[in-house]
């Protein structure tokens, strides 16, 4: 649907973007991440023509936007980061004016109502937009992307602004507009887009330095020899936390374990740092068995996309060549996991064992507490 | 260009300019065509279709200042170039629009001749021709206005600016008055000034003559300053 291929926008000698290729299909959700001057919204308003690029094509279902601009243009719905309203007018005039520009064909009357409905703004209809909120002003410009359905909607920042139970029903519907529409969304918040996108590009100093799934993302950057572990000692005291990580050190293949805080009561966290060639989890699970202890939790150490974004934003990098050989030779991450307020990027997905049901459930729930927490 | 069009046609009256320069125009003509007109006895309507000049090249700027400026200090224009149509249809949009409430405005004469035709007999064809020489003055006049809105995000700006290179154009004439009998040069640049001046043409009309030439000098001259604004958005995205 949507076809980018190298590129480019210069400003003088400044690079904004450079070399960005990727590719939409239809009905795909696609987010795009990245920190204040990544060149986010530079690359939308190149893909929906109100500036050129330097270098490089974009092809919007096959129509090039610089060779064909009014028909590239017709497939595009675009709510730019401010959204492009006259204020001195009321909702109704100006959304019949953005009907009239786009030449929208569709029933007026029925159509316009169908938009206010679904941008939840029939309430406001004949209000002057002067007089609006930030989130109704939003919601305005939401409805003037939808005018005339466009295959294709380019989204900047759409939840800015909006008050959180405004943020749901907006993402409920993105989502559902990404049935039928190809989306382009791009925001900082970064569980807005785990929740809503099907796929990610994050974009750091105006070059993609990830594209995929969060899980794929994660699982590229992820380094798999390193994994938390809370265990249940016999006593629930100091005692215990020496010996289990003695005994954990006798393992091997284990490298190096640190007895983290206790974060239950008399129970308490290893992290625990392996060679990355050893799976260790088996011996450890079975020495506990032989020891009486039980493992409440063992998680390899997974990064929330929060992890994976300033892992690559914050210069560390990641360089795409190294995706392919991902089990060895990987950047340690030095990023702690908290225990609130963050969702999880990836998850083990290989057989686990049977003590691991309990810890499977835990994380299930710290999960849902997250999923409130948004 | 419809689409435009209209929404800038309201726009002049929702944000008051079209009641003040409808006000200011209409009241300023008033004056004129009673001092005179009606109180130097006479039918004749050039004096004040001569003053008029004046009257036009200070307010066109206002009615041209916020066209473009404003749409891009408050990012509306991104609005307008990510819609399914031309920058010609922006720019003549909003042209005509300003174009429109012009000729309202102007078509005050018409009120003046149906009095002067209860005091006296009027001369209707150069009444007409006056008011047309006017049309097109004004046509012309708001291209340039455009282009200026075109080039900044400031109203006032605007607004000043379009006023002086208006003021400079009408008195660049009167600078190179004296070089019409000097040396070669002198005599070029008088030749190339006069020929791109305004006001000697309009004036040229209220004497009676009806001359083509100048009406298809305001003409492209309109056209000129429209296809400059047009440049100036497509450089504004290729920059």
């Amino acid at each position: 649907m949507i076809e980018v291929k190298n590129l480019t926008k210069k400003y003088g000698s400044k690079t904004a973007v450079n070399n960005i290729s990727f590719k939409v299909e239809k009905g795909e959700i696609l987010g795009f991440l990245g920190p204040n001057g990544a060149g986010k919204s530079t690359t939308m308003n190149m893909l929906t023509g109100y500036i050129s690029s330097t270098s490089g094509e974009i092809l919007i279902d096959g129509t090039d936007i610089l060779e064909e601009p009014k028909k590239a243009k017709a497939k595009i719905g675009y709510l730019p980061e401010i959204p492009p309203l006259y204020v001195d007018m009321t909702v109704d005039a100006y959304l019949n004016f953005m009907y009239d520009l786009k030449k929208c064909k569709l029933p007026r009357k029925a159509h316009l109502k169908d938009i206010c409905a679904r941008c939840m703004l029939t309430d406001v209809r004949h209000r002057i937009i002067k007089n609006l909120s930030k989130g109704y002003r939003q919601r305005v410009g939401l409805a003037q992307a939808l005018i005339n359905r466009p295959p294709v909607l380019i989204l900047d920042e759409p939840t800015v602004g909006l008050d959180p139970s405004q943020i749901i029903e907006i993402r409920t519907l993105i989502k559902k507009l990404g049935k039928t529409h190809t989306v382009i969304l791009s925001s900082h918040i970064l569980p807005e887009i785990q929740a809503v996108c099907d796929r990610i590009i994050i974009i750091n100093k105006g070059e993609v330095a990830a594209d995929g799934t969060a899980d794929e993302i994660a699982k590229n950057i992820t380094n798999e020899h390193k994994m938390v572990l809370r265990i249940e000692g016999p006593t629930h005291t100091p005692e215990d936390k020496r010996e289990i990580a003695d005994a954990i050190r006798t393992v091997s293949g284990v490298k190096y374990v640190r007895a983290d805080m206790e974060r239950e009561k008399g129970i308490y966290d290893y992290d625990v740092e392996t060679d990355g060639k050893t799976d260790v989890r088996r011996a450890i699970n079975k020495l506990c068995a032989e020891k009486g202890w039980n493992i409440l939790m063992l998680q390899l150490s997974d990064l929330t996309l929060e992890d994976i974004f300033l892992k690559i934003t914050m210069g560390e990098g990641i360089s795409k060549q190294d995706d392919n050989n991902s089990d060895s030779s990987k950047p340690k991450i030095a990023i702690k996991r908290t225990q609130n307020g963050k969702l999880k990027a990836v998850q083990e997905s290989d057989e686990k064992t049977e003590n691991d049901a309990s810890q499977e459930k835990k994380n299930e729930e710290s999960k849902n507490n997250d999923g409130g927490e948004e | 260009m419809s689409a435009i069009y209209r929404r800038e046609m309201g726009a002049f009256f929702t944000s008051g300019i079209a009641y003040v320069f409808l006000a200011v125009f209409w009241l300023v003509s008033g004056i004129f065509f009673f001092t005179g007109t009606i109180m130097s006895n006479t039918t004749n309507v050039a004096g004040m279709f001569g003053s008029m000049f004046l009257v036009v090249l200070c307010l066109i700027p206002v009615l041209t200042m916020k066209l473009l400026s404003e749409e891009k200090k408050n990012k509306t224009d991104q609005g307008l170039l990510t819609a399914p149509i031309s920058l010609w249809d922006i720019v003549l949009g909003k042209y005509f629009a300003a174009l429109t409430l012009y000729i309202i405005a102007e078509s005050i004469v018409f009120v003046y001749a149906f009095i002067l035709n209860y005091l006296g007999k009027v001369a209707w064809t150069p009444l007409f021709g006056n008011y047309f020489a006017m049309l097109f003055l004004g046509a012309a006049f708001i291209a340039v206005g455009l282009f200026v809105s075109s080039l900044t995000e400031n109203q006032m700006a605007s607004a000043v600016v379009s006023l002086v290179i208006l003021f400079v154009m009408y008195l660049s004439e009167m600078l190179v008055a004296s070089f019409e009998n000097g040396n070669r040069f002198k005599r070029v640049v008088y030749k190339v000034v006069t020929s791109l001046a305004f006001y000697s043409r309009y004036i040229e009309f209220t004497r009676g003559i009806f001359s083509l030439t100048s009406i298809l000098f305001f003409i492209s001259v309109a056209f000129l300053f429209n296809f400059f604004t047009v440049k100036v958005l497509e450089k504004r995205r290729w920059s």
